[in-house]
Order: C-alpha cells, then structure tokens, then sequence
C-alpha cells in the first residue's frame, strides 16, 4: 500500500466521521450515492483491468512505442487523442489505463492527450449538450477543447 | 428536465450492456489465455495487481464523491457563480466546478440556467470544463497512478487553458452575434 491510498482512505474515513456526527441522514444518503456509483463504475472498472492485462501479456512494447511513443510524433498524439474523444469511460478508470500504457512506451504527450480528451469531451453527451446549451457553444466547447488537449499534451511531453 | 431523464433512461439499458460486455471481454481472455499458456503468467499477474490497487482506492473515492454530492447543494452554484465576475467569477467557476457533482450532464441545465440569468459566457465554459475534468477525488487517483509531476502539470496546464478557451468562445459568440444582428443568439 502506497502514501498516496492510505491518504485517500483517511480523508475518506475523516469525511465520513465528521458527516455521521452532523448528519446522520445526510450521511445514509451519501453513502448509497457511493454503493450507487460504485456497482455503476464496477463492470467499466473489472472491462479495463482485464484490457491492461491483455495488452500487457500479447502486445509488445516496440509495437505500443511505434503506435504512441515519442518517435511517432504529433500524429500519434492526435490519434490517440481521438481515441479519448470518443471513447465513454470514467476518467478513474483512465488513469490506471495510462500508467500502463506509459510503462509499456507510450509518451508522455499521448497519455496526456488521451485522458485530457476524454475527460474535456463527451461525443455521447454532445446530443443533450447542444439540447441544452445550444448548437453553437456545444460544438465550440467540444471542438476548441480537442485543439487545447493536444497542445497541452504536447507542452507536458516537452517539460516532463 | 425532460431531456435530462430521457438520457438517463437510456442509461438503464447501457447498464445492462455493459455487464454483458465484461462477460464478453472474459469469455475472450478466458479463450486466449488457454490458447497461449506462455503469457498466461503476465497477464493474471498483471490484472492481479492492477485490481488490488483499484479495490483499495475505489470505495474510499466513492464515498468522497457521495459525501460531496450530498452535503454540497447545487444551489450554491448558481448562486455565487450568477453575480460573481472578473477574476473572482473565474476562480469561483473553476472551485464549484472541481467540486464532485455528478456527471457532466447534471452541469448543462445548470448552466443553461446561469446564462438566462446573464452570467458570463467565459464563465460557463470554464464551469463546465472544470466540472468535466479537474474533480478532486479524481486528481487523488492521478496522483495515485501516474506521479505528482504529471498531476501537477496536468492541472496547472488544464487551468490556464480552459480559461483561455472560455474568453475566446466569449468573444466568437460575440462577434458572431453582432454580425448576424440577433440579440440573444447563444441559443
């Protein structure tokens, strides 16, 4: 167990005492959001897992690095990039996701690129976001996000 | 909001798509690790230790995120985020944001609401790109798998540049209003 888990499971245990002293409704309610969200997220979680695994006993690393590494420059970038924009899975799940992939060659750039579209741009919610908020700042957030992705994906390749 | 259930009716069904998914994906992995016996070792492995570091950060970061979307009401969002401007309205567009709400779809009636109520544009799109991806417990599970340095860099990076966006989308939707003479045209 790493610094990082037991500082995230005592904030979550402060959180959760301070709540339950003030409000013990309050603090059911929250955590059924939780048990709630959690069996939502299991299935996409366990789906990803079980991909790393895959790609980590079949797919070399030459092949990953040839794909998304430093040598297949900016195109690498924007495909994967793409691959974000499109793709519908909570942002915690990506993260793992990322590690790996860095671990096994892929730059810096590539897993910037593709968490930061995938967070910033939701293809499968555009429909209800242009309902909602209208064609034009619908299309703009989501087109000027992508362009703002890659060039942040391309400034932390050349800093980190 | 009747578009807001609408989706999330359609969400029922994609629930049940995507366990069958996961029975797909290891039915799949199940065929291919009894074919290929030499990389059976790394990939159990592998899932192994990714699991067990998921299992143990998970339930801690759900409880934070059902914490937060209780006790922190929705209402506060509109107002502060309503009256505030200049600097002040950024800042705060970007801390309501970041706090854990619910998905980005909750934000958009939110935000539509804000801009019938004259708040600033910049304001909304930094709004909803800081609800979209600078959200805590989210930033605690970055950290976890991929580093302070790229954390920190991340979130610096996505600060500067969403609020960059949010000025420029201002202006186009200004510009383009102006030239097709329509009074109020962002929708």
């Amino acid at each position: 167990m790493n610094i990082t888990t037991i500082i995230i499971n005592v904030i979550a245990i402060i959180g959760l005492s301070a709540s339950l002293i003030k409000n013990k409704e309050k603090t059911k309610k929250s955590l059924k959001v939780a048990g709630k969200m959690f069996i939502e997220m299991l299935p996409t979680v366990l789906i990803i897992i079980v991909i790393i695994g895959l790609i980590n006993g079949f797919v070399s690393p030459d092949k990953i690095s040839a794909f998304i590494g430093n040598r297949s420059g900016i195109i690498g970038v924007i495909i994967i990039g793409l691959v974000g924009t499109v793709m519908y899975i909570p942002s915690i799940i990506s993260f793992p996701l990322a590690a790996s992939l860095l671990e096994k060659g892929a730059s810096i750039s590539a897993v910037a690129a593709f968490i930061t579209t995938l967070t910033m741009i939701g293809t499968i919610t555009l429909p209800l976001e242009i309902k909602i908020l209208g064609k034009k700042i619908a299309l703009l957030r989501n087109g000027i996000s992508f362009v703002i992705a890659i060039i942040i994906a391309l400034i932390m390749g050349a800093i980190l | 909001m009747r578009s807001d259930l609408k989706f999330r009716k359609g969400s029922e069904k994609s629930k049940i798509r995507i366990w069958a998914l996961l029975g797909v994906t290891l039915a799949i992995t199940a065929l291919l690790l009894s074919s290929f016996p030499k990389e059976r070792g790394v990939v159990i492995n592998t899932i192994w230790n990714y699991f067990t570091e998921m299992i143990l950060i998970l339930p801690a970061v759900m409880i934070l995120l059902g914490l937060l979307e209780v006790w922190v009401p929705r209402d506060i969002i509109v107002k502060y985020l309503g009256e505030s401007s200049g600097v002040k309205g950024v800042f705060l567009a970007i801390v309501l944001g970041a706090l854990p709400s619910g998905p980005l779809y909750i934000a958009f009636p939110i935000a539509a609401s804000l801009l019938k109520k004259g708040a600033r544009v910049s304001n909304i799109i930094v709004l909803l790109s800081a609800w979209a991806c600078i959200k805590i417990p989210q930033e605690m599970v970055e950290l976890q798998f991929l580093g302070l340095h790229f954390m920190v860099a991340r979130l610096l990076l996505t600060i500067v540049f969403v609020i960059i966006m949010g000025l420029l989308i201002e202006q186009i939707i200004k510009w383009s209003n102006n030239k097709g003479g329509v009074g109020n045209a962002v929708y």
